[in-house]
């Protein structure tokens, strides 16, 4: 791909080319060299933190993230803040599951140097004003990364609208396959930044040089200087269909339906006398995702008796344990509703949650 | 001469403070394995006809008619196993 030159090399250098103006145009970028095809939303956020961060934190510098981020969001920051010595700050997360906005924006300062912020979290589906916390970030001139894994496969994201520097998203939470996903970034930043691998494709030119003694190197131009190697072609292309049917379907209507059968489902679900929902029930403030408790049962049993009913229900820290410390949980179980679930769906869910009003 | 190996699909550690353990049994010995388990340990309830809680010497643990089990608080990996082969075999 992008270096033969037979007709198949062709054929799959336009299919994918052709997938990232289409994506570069569902979230509305200014440019397509601005969406990267990674592995997905954790690929992104390491990309973001190692070829951005090591280059550009050091000590006396902070990064701020909230208190429910995915873990995906808080370890690349640990992680490269112990080799550079910067501080990371974490804003709190109310109770109810929602964002302290107070803190958030108080704990933005002249040292912060990048703000990272899920839009919805994965586990309360809390939906963050993540346009707020930008203004917020770009008054002290601090970049913003927005993690979108949880908004971009649920409701329009129009990256100039929220006006992020850099978002992440998957292509699997969002009807396309496994290993792809995408990091926008904006082309004045993702031009400063170095390469984060390196091997064939992110390379222009590989010169030997003989008194040297060593190659000196000239980077790719955007978006291939983080495209090394041969990219998952398939990927690309299968999220590219995915999004075409959601563009079908619309956005608006995804969220709607989405919001209706968890505003259904949070009402019947009172009617389960051992259930207690965890985090905001305020409609206006999340989207379908739901997470509970059984009294007397662990998540994973939850889990595993649903399963026994056809169905599927995540159980843990959703890869969120801060947020958990917060809620003074062992773990949670997560009910989540996208286009395809449907309100009998919801009647057979809670049909098997009451059975555990016999206990 | 069987082994737990026979059994056992797959143990997995699970995410959460309790740090459960679910332990897969083989599809086609799902049965013969809850049977084996349920032949030894002692039934203390069944929730729904689908769980059921159990002990066995001084663990508690729940099994699923699907042919899983959750097991909590479990020291090591080789303590695991060795509960295992004295409830399957």
């Amino acid at each position: 791909m992008h270096r033969g030159v037979h007709a198949l090399s062709l054929e799959a250098t336009d299919l994918y080319e052709k997938s990232r103006e289409h994506i570069a145009k569902f979230i509305n970028t200014k440019n397509p060299s601005e969406v990267i095809f990674v592995r997905g939303t954790t690929e992104a956020i390491n990309l973001v933190a190692y070829a951005w961060g090591l280059n550009n934190l050091a000590k006396g510098d902070e990064v701020l993230v909230s208190l429910m981020e995915h873990h995906s969001n808080i370890v690349p920051w640990e992680i490269t803040a112990k080799q550079k010595g910067f501080t990371i700050k974490y804003a709190n997360v109310h109770d109810d599951g929602t964002l302290d906005y107070e803190d958030f924006e108080n704990k933005i300062s002249k040292n912060t140097k990048l703000v990272g912020l899920s839009h919805v979290s994965n586990v309360t589906g809390t939906i963050n004003d993540v346009k707020r916390i930008t203004e917020a970030a770009h008054d002290q001139g601090a970049l913003m990364l927005v993690d979108g894994a949880q908004s971009v496969p649920h409701m329009t994201v129009d990256v100039q609208k929220i006006d992020a520097d850099f978002l992440a998203f998957s292509g699997h939470k969002m009807l396309g396959p496994t290993g792809i996903g995408v990091l926008y970034g904006r082309k004045e930043i993702l031009e400063g930044m170095s390469p984060y691998e390196g091997g064939g494709e992110m390379i222009k030119d590989v010169s030997y040089n003989k008194s040297k003694g060593h190659c000196d190197l000239t980077w790719n131009e955007l978006p291939y200087k983080f495209e090394a190697g041969t990219p998952n072609i398939a990927g690309a292309v299968g999220l590219s269909a995915a999004v075409s049917y959601l563009e079908e379907i619309g956005l608006d209507n995804v969220l709607s339906h989405e919001k209706e059968l968890t505003e259904y489902a949070t009402n019947r679900i009172t009617e389960c006398k051992k259930v207690t929902v965890y985090g905001t029930t305020d409609l206006s403030k999340k989207c379908g995702i739901i997470p509970f408790g059984v009294k007397g049962l662990s998540s994973h049993d939850v889990a595993l008796f649903c399963d026994n009913f056809g169905i599927a229900l995540r159980s843990g820290y959703h890869c969120a344990q801060p947020l958990h410390q917060i809620f003074k949980l062992e773990s949670s179980a997560r009910a989540s509703f996208y286009l395809y679930n449907t309100k009998e769906e919801v009647d057979r869910f809670i049909e098997v949650l009451r059975e555990f009003d016999q206990i | 001469m069987s082994t737990v190996a026979d059994y056992v699909s797959r143990i997995e550690g699970t995410c959460g403070a309790g740090s459960d353990v679910i332990v897969v049994f083989k599809f086609d010995k799902k049965d013969e394995a809850v049977a084996n388990i349920l032949k030894k340990a002692t039934l203390k309830n069944t929730i729904a006809g689908i769980i059921m809680e159990l002990t066995y010497k001084d663990t508690s643990f729940r099994v699923y008619k699907t042919g899983k089990a959750i097991f909590r608080g479990i020291e090591s990996k080789p303590k695991l196993m060795d509960l295992l082969a004295e409830l399957l075999l």
